[in-house]
């Protein structure tokens, strides 16, 4: 089973409906102590960053425990930015600081257009093309230069982690994986054939982490 | 780099998929769920459901034709007409919804334009503005003159100007239709976009007039729009 965590702002339905379509269990876990059953954890957000104040000391603490088992997590658009130490969108809300680096707007970067050199409007919303970085598992067969759907107004900072990059003005990073951890900041629930593949690449390390006998269950 | 969005619209009446000329004389165009089908495998980029009778459609029928939308596509989601309250958001980002779009509720409580971007973030907020080009005055453009309620009241507001406020306030996107060109095929009105796609800075989708694969390349030039909508051509073809 996959734990969707709910954190009152996110688009949980999409991801479900994702996740189901490509196999999987889900559930919504209501109180922190329920994690301990999962096989993999995903926090989505399509949300501003202030509601992850809601992922309290003891929803942390849970995670934590379960990463440290060896089961997988997934953050998507806030929910990577949250795997950051935090943001300039809510400065007062900790991130969960599992990646380096804060997340910042990138309207104050001044995106600009390179060829025309006219500003670049935020939110970035829609389909852009992603750089693969570095080989991840995460994005195992994603082809360099593949577009999926974003809708964000802050990002996260290029760091050793990042697999893959994309650029609007200026370069952030679109996936990050380190061992048991995965993030993006794209919508994979949103981003058709290309998204469905990301999100299988990711349910295969929940399913080897919960073991083959285990793993029909997931 | 960011690519330009076509965007399918589906109106929806009655759980049905309807489509008029200039707002008027709305026809059968099929059930909701297989158009999404259809346009999913098509490889549009979107999905925008408007609830042109939400005023008597229940929010219970609407959230039913939403989950039935959204179980067959895994794009975009965007879902407008009679979201009033943020009760009848939330209701609709439960349902699958990705982005909510406001036009007259906004226009009478600008305050939930705030409030949405608050609790779901600027990217699910979109404000719909419904215009229809006025005379030039001794001002270098004309007036374009924003109407609420599905085209049959006046705002008195210019939409250059609402589409600055809206911004202000939270708004992720303006979705801006010409109720001139609405269903004519006669291409989008590039001048109106480009005034106010210059006026914002978040993105703004074109909408009412699609007919030819030139008139999206228009809109995306001279109209400077981010994205462009279209209902009737995707419909019946």
């Amino acid at each position: 089973m996959i734990a969707l965590v709910d954190y009152g702002a996110g688009n949980l339905a999409s991801v479900r409906k994702a996740l189901n379509a490509i196999g999987a269990n889900t559930w919504t876990p209501t109180v922190a102590g329920e994690l301990g059953r999962a096989h993999g954890i995903i926090v989505p957000g399509v949300g501003h960053f202030d509601s992850t104040k809601a992922l309290t000391d003891e929803w942390r603490t849970a995670i934590k425990t379960m990463v440290d088992d060896g089961v997988p997590l997934l953050g998507i658009c806030v929910g990577l930015q949250w795997l950051f130490d935090g943001s300039e969108e809510a400065p007062g809300a900790e991130g969960f600081s599992i990646f380096e680096g804060r997340c910042f707007n990138l309207a104050t970067s001044k995106p600009q257009n390179l060829k025309t050199s006219k500003p670049l409007k935020v939110p970035h919303v829609g389909w852009n093309s992603l750089a693969i970085n570095r080989a991840s598992r995460l994005m195992a067969g994603v082809k360099d230069g593949s577009q999926v759907y974003f809708t964000h107004s802050y990002a996260a900072p290029v760091i050793d982690d990042t697999a893959a990059i994309c650029e609007y003005g200026v370069p952030f990073s679109a996936a990050v994986e380190r061992d048991q951890v995965s993030a993006v900041q794209f919508h994979p629930e949103k981003s058709s054939d290309v998204g469905l593949h990301i999100l299988s690449n990711w349910l295969n390390l929940s399913r080897r982490s919960s073991g083959g006998a285990k793993a029909d269950a997931v | 780099m960011l690519s330009k969005r076509i965007i399918a619209c589906l109106d929806v009446r009655d759980g049905k998929v309807v489509k008029g000329v200039n707002f008027e004389g709305l026809r059968d165009a099929g059930d909701p769920a297989a158009l999404a089908r259809r346009y999913n495998v098509e490889g549009i980029d979107e999905v925008v459901i408007l609830d042109v009778t939400a005023t008597i459609e229940s929010r219970q029928a609407r959230a039913h034709t939403i989950a039935a939308v959204a179980a067959e596509i895994f794009l975009p989601l965007t879902v407008g007409g009679g979201i009033r309250t943020e009760e009848d958001a939330a209701a609709a980002i439960e349902a699958g919804a990705d982005k909510v779009s406001l036009n007259t509720a906004a226009l009478s409580d600008p305050n939930l334009i705030t409030t949405l971007a608050k609790r779901y973030g600027s990217q699910a907020v979109i404000v719909a503005i419904d215009a229809k080009t006025g005379r030039a005055g001794l001002q270098s453009r004309p007036r374009y003159e924003v109407f609420a309620r599905s085209g049959q009241s006046v705002a008195n507001r210019d939409a250059v100007e609402w589409a600055r406020e809206a911004t202000d306030r939270g708004a992720g996107e303006i979705l801006l239709t010409s109720i001139d060109r609405d269903g004519t095929k006669a291409g989008f009105d590039c001048e109106m976009t480009a005034a106010v796609s210059d006026a914002v800075n978040i993105p703004v989708i074109a909408s009412g007039g699609a007919g030819t694969f030139q008139h999206f390349a228009d809109v995306f030039t001279t109209g400077h729009a981010d994205a462009a909508l279209a209902a009737s051509i995707f419909h019946f073809n």
